[in-house]
């Protein structure tokens, strides 16, 4: 694996190295990730060795600055151990960010401000309320959509509008807006959140409401059912496999809203303010651990829903 | 004798396509008498179907008139006055058998106990008790397609309108259920309306056969079956029987010859 960044022409910046190491990485299981470390980390693990008394090849930072990381890793190997035990690493070790998730969440309090499952929490409450208004909206709109001409034609190319509108420069903005007018704490994170979650939700439901075929409309026609009565005992049902498609996407799309409602804040609490943190102060550590944590978040999340469909569908007798 | 159920006069019927005027119905008249069991036989696009939707308010004629019960067919099917089957029997998946029949009369407004106790009759006449805890998917074709005759015949309506009910269905199923729908029209009496592209199912069941031409529809032939209402399986090899498909098939070649 060493050998492969080795192929790449020496650029000198260590910038590049990044790339180099970004590709073996790239290959995805563990022990190309354990490698990767080597590389990225060697420059500043030499550093401290030298200042430490040990003798480098070459010596001197500067001297080694616009050296290939594989040279150096190559000249240096007594020095590949200490790459997967820095305090702070350019890229940390598997076993190091597993150890981080382990001890900010098993071991602390969750009342501690340092415990994960604190901050888990405080981003999956803004998740979980933007996502029950996001839903509401969603459900709503496409209602709309369905029954009223002028909705299906005016609603769509805005929801579409709003989805192109990076998220990072709006987030912002509803935050500052918000607080000016008195609104503050969770509800602007959930704000954000149901912005990203109401659009896999109409886009689904507007397909499953309009999902049964013409028989089945002429049918209900020929009881003379009303247009409430087709709704609730037709395309309602009907839609139920596309709102939990939906609901899938949107609760992950939830999740990554609420982050990003605690980057621009300077929130000090909720995963998003934990990535913020660790990058202020070189935590990588900590920025991993809560990349994962938000991941695993998510998959319990969307894992949860489709225990929630299994179990629904059951009892509709359709799956 | 009996008083007409359908009635059309001149009836005439344009639909309005990207491609111009199609006309689908072309001075169609026909008299129905209750207890009348009339199939409309042709090949597609004959508007077989469509004097079926036109009677079931579906479709609206753009010219000459149509009663239903003597009344318009949009009054008719404000009274409920029939019952329609389509060719696919369009159960809801979320629905078991029993809670399909009762989706008419939910949305007509019956009562719990009267629901019910409706439920177990019409099952009971489609052969399908102790089938109504079973959901759709659960069942055979033919099985599907008995129970939306359940649903259709569940609010007892006077008429029943069916749209090539058994065509998806394979011969076998089919023969078994025509002769269980004769049984069903023998028992309740309604006057039954029938789509079908199959000579001797038309022949089979029928004392009236409508046959239709295409381009633009309309009748070709008016057959009152001489055959009488008990009918066995094998009266379809009787002379009887032959000498009226035979005619039917004459009346679909004299249509055919016309483009």
């Amino acid at each position: 694996m060493v050998g492969r960044v080795g192929y790449h022409p020496p650029y000198g910046a260590g910038d590049h190295e990044i790339a180099g190491g970004g590709s073996v990485c790239g290959r995805g299981d563990c022990s190309d990730l354990v490698w990767a470390c080597v590389p990225m980390n060697i420059k500043g693990v030499l550093t401290e060795a030298e200042r430490g008394g040990a003798i480098v090849r070459p010596e001197g930072a500067k001297d080694r600055r616009d050296i290939a990381a594989t040279r150096l890793v190559m000249d240096n190997s007594f020095a590949i151990p200490a790459t997967w035990a820095q305090d702070r690493p350019r890229l940390p070790a598997p076993h190091q960010v597993a150890i981080e998730l382990w001890q900010t969440t098993v071991m602390k309090k969750i009342t501690s401000k340092r415990s994960l499952v604190f901050h888990a929490w405080v981003t999956l409450s803004a998740t979980l309320l933007g996502f029950a208004i996001g839903t509401g909206l969603g459900i709503l709109l496409a209602v709309g959509v369905v029954h009223s001409r002028v909705m299906d034609m005016s609603v769509m190319p805005w929801a579409i509008v709003s989805q192109t509108i990076p998220i990072i420069a709006l987030a912002p903005m509803i935050i500052v807006v918000l607080y000016s007018i008195g609104v503050q704490g969770i509800i602007p994170k959930a704000v954000i959140s149901a912005y990203l979650s109401f659009f896999p939700v109409v886009v689904g439901m507007v397909k499953g409401l309009r999902s049964p075929d013409m028989m089945q409309l002429d049918l209900l026609r020929t009881y003379h059912a009303s247009k409430a009565q087709g709704f609730w005992k037709l395309r309602l049902p009907a839609s139920m496999p596309y709102l939990f498609t939906s609901l899938k996407i949107g609760i992950a799309a939830s999740l990554v809203g609420a982050i990003v409602g605690e980057l621009p804040t300077g929130a000090v609490a909720g995963l998003g303010a934990r990535l913020l943190a660790g990058s202020y102060y070189g935590q990588t550590v900590q920025i991993w651990s809560a990349l994962f944590a938000a991941a695993i978040l998510a998959a319990c999340l969307v894992g949860l829903l489709g225990v929630i469909e299994r179990a629904t569908l059951r009892r509709m007798g359709m799956a | 004798m009996n008083s007409p159920v359908v009635e059309a006069t001149n009836l005439d019927l344009t639909f309005q396509t990207n491609d111009g005027p199609v006309q689908a119905l072309k001075d169609v008249n026909l008299t129905i008498d209750k207890g009348d069991f009339v199939s409309f036989i042709g090949p597609s696009g004959c508007g077989k179907t469509t004097f079926l939707r036109v009677l079931a308010a579906l479709e609206h004629p753009t010219g000459g008139s149509v009663t239903v019960n003597g009344v318009s067919p949009d009054e008719a099917r404000r009274k409920r006055a029939y019952g329609y089957v389509f060719q696919a029997a369009g159960l809801y998946p979320w629905r078991t058998i029993a809670r399909n029949i009762k989706l008419p009369l939910e949305i007509m407004g019956f009562s719990k106990a009267e629901q019910e106790g409706r439920v177990k009759n019409v099952l009971q006449l489609v052969d399908l008790e102790g089938f109504g805890g079973k959901y759709p998917w659960q069942l055979s074709g033919g099985m599907q397609q008995r129970a939306s005759i359940a649903r259709a015949l569940a609010f007892d309506a006077d008429i029943l309108l069916m749209d090539e009910p058994f065509g998806a269905l394979d011969e076998i199923v089919r023969d078994h259920l025509n002769e269980q729908l004769l049984a069903l029209w023998a028992r309740t009496g309604k006057t039954i309306a029938f789509v079908t592209h199959s000579i001797p199912e038309a022949v089979y069941l029928s004392t009236k056969i409508v046959v239709m031409s295409p381009r633009p529809g309309r009748i070709s032939d008016v057959i009152d079956s001489p055959l009488p209402k008990e009918r066995p399986l094998d009266i379809r090899d009787t002379p009887e029987f032959l000498e009226v498909a035979h005619r039917v098939r004459e009346g679909l070649r004299a249509g055919h010859a016309y483009d």
